[in-house]
């Protein structure tokens, strides 16, 4: 069992300290399907919980996503700009999207752990 | 996805699902939209190898005259509804076209097959409905109107579609792009055209339904054949510049605004007696206000469908129709309309996209060369 938290919009967050890494989980790769762009926020910018954060865009559509935490992003992964096939090879991984300083972290409250999100996956079936 | 209950299935509904296909609702039909080696896999291999589609859901429909020359006098009728030349059409020999409305727009675009004594027709799934209404109410004094409701049909598309399936039926090899013939394999009858809808060379099988499954599990047994979903489908297409109903060409643009006057004999340039017969020779003779153009979005992010089209800086020229990730492109691809003053390659152009301004150029199509077996 990792120490990942989990959004109802299928974002995961792994929390070091006040920094939170961001990124879709695999359930939510995996739905959307070869992902080939993903537009990232500017880092510095201050993300209220749950609003746009990034796009994610499949062969099929584009797909939002969310903020799961409020906070600054500190850092986001370059990577994924020349290679946004990292998302579905390596969602948890290489497939990350940001970093953020945490503002609130009774916010983490609200998340999913693990279990808690694969009753959730589980109940969406 | 558990809410299919009501979506009808085509013959091939269990082998997709046993093949781990996702399973969406298209056209009132439960259609694979990609299997699970994923769209960009699909899309490749068709372009390298051969792709199996599932076409099923589209409308067949044969069309008998009544009297003494049952295919040509029912050529003649059909151009009665439609801009193309179909009384000179060959037995054996195909052509696309479009059924149209009195101001020249495209209710449906098809496909037409003369073969024998009769045309078999291929109509969009999301169409066939209005599609067979619409003969019905302007043909059947004239013409025996047969919805061929329990046939499938397959298209094997590819570099290796024709080389796979002259295995099992040799002859498909001498039929050149947009000719059709009948085979019996196996004690059924098959009608095997060269054509397709992803700019490769290929085939598209019309198969009684009851033997459609076998058909199918014997092509993909076969090593250069994979199963492909709508998803890749639509990218091929997108990529080979071929227009989707309902996107791209619709009851509001005429086929000379789409860019499908080659599809008009010159015979029939000058006028007929199809529905908006004067507003379609009248644009001909004076061009369109708007045509559709390829449109190649700068950098990495592909530009949908809806958004709008402007000169960089300046004001709105028109819309994107189909827009999405080319894969053998490597990048954004996209159709569109626009004004016909700017329609020209090279000309700059900005899209609208999530509040931004995408760098976008008017390119030639088809953004993929055809590769089409002329024979």
């Amino acid at each position: 069992m990792s120490d990942r938290l989990y959004t109802k919009d299928h974002e995961w967050v792994d929390v070091d300290g006040d920094i939170a890494t961001v990124g879709i989980s695999d359930h939510a790769q995996e739905q959307l399907g070869d992902v080939v762009f993903v537009e990232l926020p500017a880092v510095g910018r201050a993300l209220a919980q749950n609003e746009d954060a990034a796009v994610v865009e499949s062969v099929k559509a584009a797909s939002e996503v969310y903020a799961p935490l409020t906070g600054e992003v500190v850092e986001v992964n370059e990577m994924l700009t020349e290679d946004p096939a990292q998302v579905n090879a390596d969602p948890y991984g290489a497939g990350w999207f940001m970093r953020l300083r945490i503002d609130d972290p009774s916010e983490l409250d609200e998340l999913m752990d693990e279990e808690g999100y694969k009753e959730f996956l589980a109940d969406l079936e | 996805m558990s809410d299919d209950t009501e979506l009808q299935r085509t013959p091939l509904d269990g082998l997709h699902r046993e093949l781990g296909a996702r399973m969406v609702p298209f056209a009132g039909y439960a259609m694979p939209v990609q299997y699970p080696v994923g769209i960009l896999a699909e899309h490749q291999h068709t372009r390298s190898a051969a792709g199996l589609f599932d076409v099923s859901h589209m409308g067949q429909v044969r069309l008998t005259a009544r009297g003494g020359r049952p295919r040509q006098d029912a050529a003649r009728a059909l151009e009665r509804l439609v801009p193309a030349a179909m009384e000179d059409l060959e037995s054996g020999r195909m052509r696309y076209s479009q059924f149209t409305n009195a101001e020249g727009g495209i209710l449906d675009d098809l496909m037409v097959t003369a073969m024998g004594d009769h045309l078999s027709l291929v109509v969009n799934a999301g169409c066939k409905a209005a599609d067979i209404a619409h003969l019905r109410a302007h043909l059947s004094e004239s013409c025996e109107i047969e919805v061929l409701a329990s046939r499938a049909l397959l298209a094997l598309q590819g570099p290796q579609a024709v080389a796979v399936f002259a295995r099992y039926v040799p002859e498909v090899s001498q039929l050149a792009f947009m000719q059709a013939a009948t085979w019996t394999f196996e004690g059924e009858r098959l009608q095997i055209s060269r054509s397709g809808y992803t700019g490769e060379d290929g085939l598209e099988i019309s198969v009684p339904g009851h033997a459609a499954e076998a058909l199918a599990r014997r092509l993909l047994a076969e090593p250069e054949v994979m199963a492909i979903g709508l998803g890749a489908r639509d990218s091929l297409r997108l990529e080979a510049g071929l227009c989707l109903h309902g996107h791209d060409i619709d009851a509001t643009t005429t086929p000379v605004e789409a860019g499908l006057t080659w599809s008009i004999q010159k015979s029939r340039r000058q006028g007929g007696d199809y529905p908006g017969a004067q507003i379609i020779t009248r644009q001909i003779a004076a061009g369109p206000s708007r045509r559709r153009v390829g449109i190649r979005p700068e950098g990495r992010a592909p530009v949908r469908e809806g958004a709008t089209v402007r000169l960089p800086g300046g004001d709105a020229i028109g819309t994107i129709t189909s827009g999405g990730f080319g894969a053998t492109v490597g990048g954004p691809v996209a159709m569109g309309y626009v004004a016909a003053e700017h329609a020209h390659d090279g000309q700059a152009l900005e899209l609208d996209l999530r509040g931004k301004a995408v760098a976008a150029r008017v390119v030639a199509l088809p953004f993929v060369a055809h590769r089409y077996h002329r024979g």
